[in-house]
């Protein structure tokens, strides 16, 4: 019959718009300003640093090495080294930027950043309101404004952050027995060295000997 | 499925007389071989590529431009010779020089007999006035738009290709973008970005 | 040009202008550029019509507005710096233009992805493959003028399946998700679940859509006989993906080259009879049904494992020097992507076949002798997202 289709169409329609106010299912608007839907763990926004401690300079796990500046498909990362070094999170000395910044209104979100990055130090944001009526300046985010703590991290990817946490702390224990082995390694070479120097010097007493002074 | 490359390239001599056939090796893990076709039979390869019944490639999938600049290649060999009498080897580096062109390439497969790929590729002779080759459009339609955009992109001439403008880039625009030797003009419409701002700030700011 | 060729195409007029005794169109013609500020461009597009009357007698497509040399940017970036860039071809469909690219590096360097990864890649581009068919039936009923209705049904349940995305791969429509041998990350938890439930519900809303739409006299008087696309001609013209199996050629990637793991699957490719705007519309519909029984069965299936190929490096990635073409049946069609290695950390060489820019070849015969107004339900059909068509 001629319309049939129609009206099985209007009927779906109808059915929609009731039921509407009775089904979640039909009624998917998210009045946003006023609500806003939950984030997922693993969305994402434009990055940023991430320190370790309370002082965000010196806990900046950023060494300036540069490589994103140069993975980043739109270069929209400018690093210039410091010339000062401070220790990271093992306790080896590392360099650290002087300037670190950022341009939102180029970068664009692909974490790319992060995922070159060997040091686990620039993680992705989900801070996504960012709009400002500066156009140039307002978008342009330098080291002062992208590090964020340890926490913060934690608190918006928590599975992630707890497994870089791990990891992170497992090259740390690795280092220190590494550096303890070493340092036993050296006593141990010290001390045969010791007895090797003492052995056929036969010396009265075990005190070490003097070092011979320079003379002029 | 379709012969090796070589057999086919000796069939395509015999159904076109004249035609220079070449296997191109491809050294990828991907062993996607390729024929090197001469313009001047090109058409005549397609149509017989095309209508024989055991190969039936009916169907034209991907036309791509490619620039390949003039290059010389070093390499390094051990000569005998005699210095100051006495005989030494010595080693000798040769040059080899190869004058750049420009290439397009077909990837080729059978709607009807579900097989391929078949690579063929056209050369032109160098990359500034022998840069013509045939259009195969009369053979596959669907070349018709890719042939453009090779044309516009690379600056090859398709002899036989009824509609050749540009395709992507506007029409009165002089160079080919996506030659290897393409430089960007600066009179583009140049918005100071902070970041510029900002790079030539700190540049002078913290000198090296 | 002096040469003469013989060029394939069906210039058939099914409603004849008239003709003056110089072959050429009697009376007055008008020329309009339809778009580029058009709302059924779908994109900045313009066709540039010659009307006799409301008759097409001539439509040439002019592109290139969006156009942002994709290829020579690829070509200036590492390897993996250009795979956010091809979220952006097909916009609607970043996971399978992820796919179509990491299949292509893969074949160059010798990487194969594990088998957890190649059903989270199956997983998601069927879902992705949901998600078009179902918005392009809804932007092909608003182009008829069926303002908003069917578009947002279908955006309703494209949501759903968004939500899924995000939970993912962290954006979504950009999602920069496969690594060559394999993907970013691992499913998180509890997202199997949800893509089952979404999966198991979503029959229902394909039959709602069908009982909004297939039947309808409108849709019907609209689409049938419209814009017919005879088999050899689109055979010929490299015509891909639903529009060449509407016109009734038995030619589906998934089953042709069986890449991935989609010969476990078992699955129909829908066949259209007519080759018009209807088959287009319906062969879409039905392929979301087949798409539902591919994700029924990988959910179902997907084991445990590993996700990415251990020989796969992040940093420093230089693929041995040769080329590689590799293509997928991403939902617009065949897209490929070609590239030549020379052996350092940039392709030489990235070329894109873009389905939705090849398939507009045949734009201009399938308009000839229909109405101005069935130009717009025809480039409707063919499905075009001008990242794709421009790069």
């Amino acid at each position: 019959m001629l319309g049939s289709g129609i009206i099985k169409g209007m009927v779906e329609t109808a059915r929609n718009f009731v039921g509407s106010y009775i089904d979640e299912n039909r009624l998917v608007t998210v009045e946003y300003p006023e609500e806003r839907l939950p984030l997922k763990e693993a969305s994402r926004n434009f990055p940023f640093l991430v320190y370790d401690g309370d002082d965000a300079a010196k806990g900046l796990r950023c060494v300036a090495c540069q490589i994103c500046e140069k993975e980043c498909p739109p270069q929209c990362i400018y690093i210039i080294k410091d010339t000062a070094k401070k220790p990271d999170y093992i306790g080896k000395m590392q360099l650290q930027p002087k300037v670190f910044d950022i341009d939102l209104s180029v970068c664009m979100s692909c974490q790319i950043c992060v995922e070159v990055c060997p040091f686990e130090a620039i993680k992705m944001d989900t801070e996504y309101e960012l709009s400002t009526s500066d156009r140039f300046e307002g978008l342009l985010l330098h080291k002062e404004d992208l590090w964020k703590s340890n926490q913060y991290y934690h608190k918006i990817h928590p599975t992630e952050a707890a497994e870089v946490d791990a990891r992170l702390a497992e090259e740390k224990a690795k280092a220190e027995a590494k550096a303890k082995a070493d340092a036993e390694a050296k006593a141990k070479a010290a001390a045969e060295a010791r007895a090797k120097a003492a052995v056929p010097v036969p010396a009265p007493t075990p005190s070490p000997t003097p070092q011979p002074v320079k003379t002029a | 499925m379709i012969a090796p490359l070589d057999t086919l390239a000796r069939r395509i001599q015999e159904a076109v007389p004249g035609a220079r056939v070449e296997v191109v090796p491809n050294d990828s893990p991907a062993a996607q071989p390729s024929l090197l076709v001469d313009s001047a039979h090109a058409l005549a390869i397609a149509r017989f590529l095309r209508d024989e019944p055991s190969l039936r490639f009916d169907y034209a999938s991907n036309v791509a431009g490619v620039d390949w600049l003039d290059s010389v290649t070093k390499t390094k060999t051990k000569v005998k010779k005699i210095v100051d009498g006495v005989e030494k080897e010595v080693e000798e580096t040769v040059e080899t020089k190869r004058p750049g062109y420009l290439e397009v390439v077909y990837h080729l497969y059978s709607m009807n007999l579900k097989h391929g790929p078949l690579i063929i590729r056209q050369r032109t002779g160098n990359r500034a006035e022998l840069n013509r080759v045939a259009s195969l459009i009369s053979v596959w339609r669907g070349c018709e738009f890719q042939e453009r955009e090779v044309y516009d992109l690379y600056g090859v001439v398709f002899d036989g290709h009824p509609d050749l403008r540009r395709i992507l880039m506007w029409e009165g625009f002089k160079d080919h973008p996506m030659r290897k030797d393409y430089v960007q003009p600066d009179d583009f419409e140049y918005e100071p970005t902070p970041h510029d701002e900002v790079l030539g700030r700190a540049k002078e700011h913290y000198p090296k | 040009m002096s040469v003469e060729v013989e060029i394939p195409s069906s210039k058939t007029y099914s409603v004849l202008p008239k003709m003056g005794p110089d072959g050429g169109v009697e009376g007055e013609v008008l020329e309009v550029a339809m778009g580029p500020q058009h709302p059924s461009t779908h994109g900045v597009f313009r066709m540039d019509v010659v009307l006799d009357g409301e008759t097409v007698v001539k439509l040439k497509p002019v592109f290139g507005y969006l156009h942002r040399n994709h290829e020579q940017i690829a070509e200036s970036t590492s390897y993996l710096g250009s795979m956010p860039y091809t979220d952006r071809l097909d916009y609607f469909c970043s996971l399978t233009n992820n796919w179509a690219y990491a299949l292509s590096v893969e074949r160059l360097a010798g990487l194969q992805a594990p088998e957890r990864a190649e059903y989270i890649r199956v997983i998601t581009a069927e879902l992705t493959r949901l998600v078009n068919h179902t918005c392009l039936a809804g932007f092909l009923l608003m182009d008829m003028g069926a303002l908003g209705t069917p578009l947002m049904y279908a955006f309703r349940e494209r949501e759903k399946i968004l939500d899924l995305f995000e939970a993912l791969t962290g954006a979504r429509m950009m999602c920069n998700y496969m690594r060559f041998g394999g993907c970013r990350v691992d499913l998180p938890a509890g997202w199997l679940e949800q893509a089952r439930k979404i999966v198991a519900e979503f029959p229902r809303f394909l039959d709602e859509y069908e009982n909004l739409l297939t039947t309808n006299e409108i849709l019907l008087a609209r689409t049938q006989n419209v814009g017919v696309l005879p088999r050899e001609l689109a055979i010929n013209a490299s015509i891909t993906g639903p529009m060449l199996r509407a016109s009734g050629i038995d030619y589906d990637l998934r089953k042709v080259d069986k890449y991935g793991i989609y010969e476990r699957f078992d699955f129909r490719v829908p066949l259209g009879d007519h080759g018009d705007v209807y088959d287009r519309y319906m062969i879409r519909i039905l392929e979301c049904r087949e798409s539902l029984k591919i994700l029924n069965k990988a959910l179902a299936d997907i084991p445990a494992g590993p996700i990415i190929d251990p020989k796969a490096k992040i940093r420093g990635f230089r693929p041995k020097a040769g080329e590689a073409y590799g293509r997928i049946e991403a939902p617009k069609g065949e897209l490929g992507f070609y590239l030549i290695s020379d052996g350092g950390p940039n392709p030489y060489r990235y070329h894109v076949r873009a389905p939705s820019f090849i398939n507009l070849t045949i734009l201009e015969d399938m308009c000839l002798g229909h109405t101005v107004a069935d130009v717009v339900v025809i480039l409707g059909s063919v499905d075009i997202v001008l990242g794709e068509v421009d790069r």
